[in-house]
């Protein structure tokens, strides 16, 4: 297959306020679109060609770290506007409540663990919700990693790369991340995920 | 601004002032200075423009740089060298930081040097090119200032994430330009820095968005070759 990159599936200024039209102007006609051009051109002639975006994502990992890094922020990206919606971060569908208040305790207990990862992911990366081991639990990675090259199955991911949110929040990670969590959630997405991993 | 912390301090300090005061003693004036300050940045924060933005020189220095300072006199208690050895010299050998502490201090005083070295590094005055020995060691090896200012700037592009870029002088004494991911410096490589520049995001999203490329172009005009001259003078040591 060859990369290309999908429309937002809302508005740009759909996210407002707790993230700008200007960010999601920057963040996916830019920022995403060039990781689908620079994967493309990586891509060619490799042993990857045709393959799935996640067998791209697997296979090259480790292997040859431009490829690599670019496919797997298209693959981060991909889920990443999915994995928001207005008026998000409201109720979270029964099963993967349930999921979640066995493996956490409580949803607030996922949540300001989820938003830690966020907080102490050092540079450039990601904080994650995954199934692994048939477990619910967090995680972060740095640049362009995800759960899929450590054994996990994301299901919720927030890119803490500063072009996320640096023209809205500035140096303030922490705030960004809560207000992800709290607003921005596409808990149905998730739960889509979810399941998906759980079979 | 009183902040929540100087509140908390002052009413401590009043407290204990009172009761200090009964027994005949001065009152201990302020909080106990913090181990590693924050370096003043040398010059105002509008003073790279338009190159580089004011509020983007105040957030980082302010906050970014501070927020380093910060976690450091955090860790001080559990690795007191960080009270008393140069940065540099911790940072030229990690492998001697306790492990328990060991990736906390490879960030933030990372963060630190490399921060220090880049504000001095920067300056509306200075000479705006290279000259002297620097300038004939550049000729010796790129054949042109052209040539280096476009090795660097492409090191800086293909660091994915965060990061810096460096021209250093190498452990073999010569001239090279490598990167470093996050706050990672090139001293522990045994490599001495002459010219580095910060391609976090941070350093440069409010005036460049994702056009990392127009931003180092830009920042060459900003650098103050005499310091450049002066770190590679120390560097050949």
């Amino acid at each position: 297959m060859t990369f290309s990159l999908p429309d937002l599936p809302y508005a740009h200024d759909a996210l407002q306020p707790y993230m700008s039209k200007e960010t999601l102007e920057y963040h996916h006609d830019k920022h995403h679109l060039a990781y689908v051009n620079n994967g493309n051109n990586l891509l060619k002639g490799t042993e990857w060609e045709g393959k799935s975006l996640e067998e791209i994502v697997k296979g090259s990992f480790g292997k040859n770290a431009g490829l690599f890094n670019n496919a797997g922020q298209h693959y981060n990206h991909l889920h990443f506007w999915k994995w928001m919606k207005p008026n998000g971060g409201g109720k979270i569908p029964g099963g993967l409540e349930n999921a979640i208040v066995e493996a956490f305790g409580s949803v607030d207990k996922m949540k300001e663990d989820f938003v830690q990862a966020g907080v102490t992911q050092f540079g450039s990366g990601w904080s994650w919700l995954q199934v692994k081991d048939g477990k619910i639990s967090v995680s972060k990675t740095p640049n362009g990693e995800s759960p899929l090259v450590h054994g996990g199955k994301p299901i919720l991911g927030c890119d803490v790369w500063e072009h996320s949110y640096y023209i809205d929040y500035r140096n303030r990670r922490p705030d960004y991340l809560k207000a992800f969590v709290d607003h921005l959630v596409n808990w149905e997405h998730v739960d889509e995920m979810y399941q998906a991993a759980m079979k | 601004m009183i902040t929540r912390r100087q509140t908390l301090t002052l009413s401590l300090g009043a407290a204990a002032g009172i009761g200090l005061a009964r027994f005949g003693v001065a009152p201990a004036l302020a909080q106990a200075k913090p181990a590693i300050a924050l370096p003043p940045l040398g010059y105002p924060n509008e003073a790279l423009e338009p190159h580089i933005d004011a509020t983007t020189m105040m957030i980082h220095h302010d906050r970014h740089h501070a927020a380093y300072v910060n976690a450091l006199n955090g860790l001080v208690e559990k690795y007191p060298d960080l009270a008393t050895k140069a940065p540099a010299q911790i940072m030229a050998d990690p492998a001697q930081i306790p492990e328990a502490v060991r990736q906390a201090v490879r960030n933030n005083l990372g963060g630190h040097y490399n921060h220090s070295f880049f504000w001095e590094l920067m300056t509306p005055g200075g000479a705006k090119a290279p000259g002297g020995d620097l300038r004939l060691a550049i000729d010796a090896a790129f054949g042109t200032l052209e040539t280096l200012q476009d090795k660097v700037n492409a090191a800086g592009l293909s660091r994915f994430g965060s990061g810096w870029a460096w021209l250093v002088v190498g452990k073999d004494k010569k001239l090279d330009i490598m990167s470093t991911p996050n706050q990672d410096t090139p001293l522990e490589t045994g490599a001495k820095p002459v010219l580095g520049v910060d391609v976090w995001e941070h350093a440069y999203y409010l005036k460049y968005q994702n056009k990392r490329a127009d931003y180092l172009k830009g920042w060459w005009n900003v650098v103050n070759w005499d310091k450049a001259a002066e770190n590679f003078a120390k560097a050949k040591g």
